[in-house]
């Protein structure tokens, strides 16, 4: 059913030139670690930062999932896990990517100040199908939760994914397909 | 009279929260395959095919179509003939959203206070809308809904003078501004007229209705059509990645309102648009 487009693979945790090669519309296939937060934990971590303490977590290069998951299955690594709407983390996002962050996923646009940070220091969002939280399920081959376990569902956690499908949002050159895509289909009545 | 038992209401609260969040509308699925003949964009494509796979998995695994398996809402219409036994209506409806959250591994999304934001643990409370009617019957429906639709919805008190025009405009630019953030394609419920909490409860009872039935009214089924191709005009599309496709519907329902209001209420939801009824 999915069609099969080209796909870019890549490997996470990410490196600054695979950043640079990722622009608006590639389709993209993550294979590797990535961290799982939202807003109750993006909170306490830039609690952390602004504090001065250190974080659960590593952020230099490293990818961030914006998700909160269903409950596991028996035999299952994780419970159906789509993104969440992305605009919420605006407030913390910049502090993050200022401290190594290189990617984000999640859904819907995020801010000018979130995509200011992504150009200065080189970062890259992507978009995942929000509501296709089975099918994403399938590609998060293992999950642990490694802090703030008190928030069940907004806990951190680590997964491995394999063939992770995500669409390049916004770039770290500014692009941003919110904003060209919607432009390139408005019909003017 | 006919008497009742509740935990008639809790079974059935318990079985639909489960299958609501498992298995999507056929009406749905049939309206997302029919729209990737529509789009366009080869991004667009690719999410709608993704959704339509979604839901298929869901499915036949018997897990949750989405991980946000929503706010419980409930609405009853009680048949005035009917004697409810062995407890607490309320009380029913909770216990069942309890069991068939925590049973079906459907995720708990509820906090118990809008600013201190710890979470219940079991989904409950559930929004519960109930309404007295003639018979001896209870018509139930389960309508879990998200966080992320939710969250596009808006109510505003236009002026009478706004009239036609001022509501068409004010649903489309509230769906342009939601952009990709509540998960298009979306299904559009409009409340018009009624008090400020009316047109929002009758926005959302909108969007209990099928795809494809239409206003009775022949002059709203028109608005209904004129303002789905507005809005598909806007390029939003799957996911708001840009595309022809950003809603499958847009169902209006109208209350009598007062001399000195317009009120509108535009209730978006998402193209995981959960509902099941039964007649008890
Ligand atoms: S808006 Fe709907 S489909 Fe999207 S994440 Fe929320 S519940 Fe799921």
């Amino acid at each position: 059913m999915v069609m099969h487009m080209h796909e870019k693979k890549i490997i996470a945790p990410l490196t600054d030139d695979v950043v640079k090669t990722l622009r608006v519309g590639d389709n993209v296939l993550i294979t590797g670690t990535i961290y799982t937060a939202r807003d109750a934990a993006h909170k306490r971590l830039v609690d952390l930062l602004n504090a001065g303490k250190a974080l659960p977590i590593p952020l230099k290069g490293q990818v961030i999932y914006y998700v909160g998951p269903a409950p596991a299955h028996p035999g299952k690594p994780i419970g159906p896990a789509g993104p969440t709407t992305s605009y919420r983390m605006n407030p913390y996002a910049p502090y993050l990517i200022e401290q190594g962050l290189k990617g984000m996923i999640g859904k819907g646009e995020m801010g000018e100040n979130v995509a200011e940070a992504m150009k200065k220091h080189g970062a890259v969002y992507f978009a995942a199908t929000g509501g296709a939280a089975a099918l994403i399920a399938r590609s998060i081959k293992h999950a642990e939760i490694v802090a703030y376990e008190d928030l069940g569902a907004e806990a951190i956690r680590k997964l491995e994914v394999e063939n992770f499908p995500v669409v390049v949002a916004q770039d770290c050159y500014g692009g941003n397909i919110y904003k060209e895509g919607v432009a390139k289909y408005h019909i003017a009545s | 009279m006919r008497e009742f038992d509740v935990k008639k209401i809790t079974e059935a609260v318990k079985r639909l929260s489960m299958e609501t969040n498992y298995f999507l509308g056929e009406d749905m699925v049939k309206a997302l395959k029919a729209s990737l003949d529509k789009e366009e964009s080869p991004v667009g494509k690719s999410v709608l095919g993704q959704i339509i796979e979604n839901q298929e998995i869901a499915r036949t695994e018997q897990m949750a179509i989405c991980q946000d398996t929503g706010f419980t809402v409930v609405f009853i219409d009680l048949g005035q003939d009917v004697h409810l036994t062995g407890g607490d209506l309320t009380e029913a409806v909770n216990e069942g959203v309890r069991q068939g959250y925590q049973e079906g591994y459907l995720r708990k999304s509820i906090v118990k206070d809008p600013l201190h934001r710890v979470n219940t643990g079991d989904n409950t409370p559930a929004v519960i809308h109930l309404r007295i009617v003639p018979g001896e019957k209870v018509h139930l429906t389960v309508a879990p809904k998200g966080g992320g639709s939710e969250n596009m919805s808006e109510v505003q008190m236009l002026k009478p003078a706004d009239g036609p025009e001022g509501v068409k405009n004010f649903v489309i630019d509230r769906v342009r501004r939601s952009g990709g953030n509540p998960c298009p394609p979306i299904v559009v419920g409009v409340g018009i007229g009624g008090t400020y909490e009316t047109a929002a409860l009758i926005a959302k009872r909108a969007l209990l209705r099928e795809l494809g039935q239409f206003n009775p009214d022949p002059y709203y089924a028109e608005m209904e059509k004129e303002l789905l191709r507005a809005i598909n005009r806007l390029g939003i599309g799957p996911m708001g990645l840009g595309g022809r496709v950003t809603a499958l519907g847009v169902f209006i329902e109208t209350y009598p309102c007062h001399i000195a209001s317009l009120p509108i209420a535009v209730n978006i939801q998402c193209h995981a648009a959960r509902h099941k009824s039964v007649v008890i």
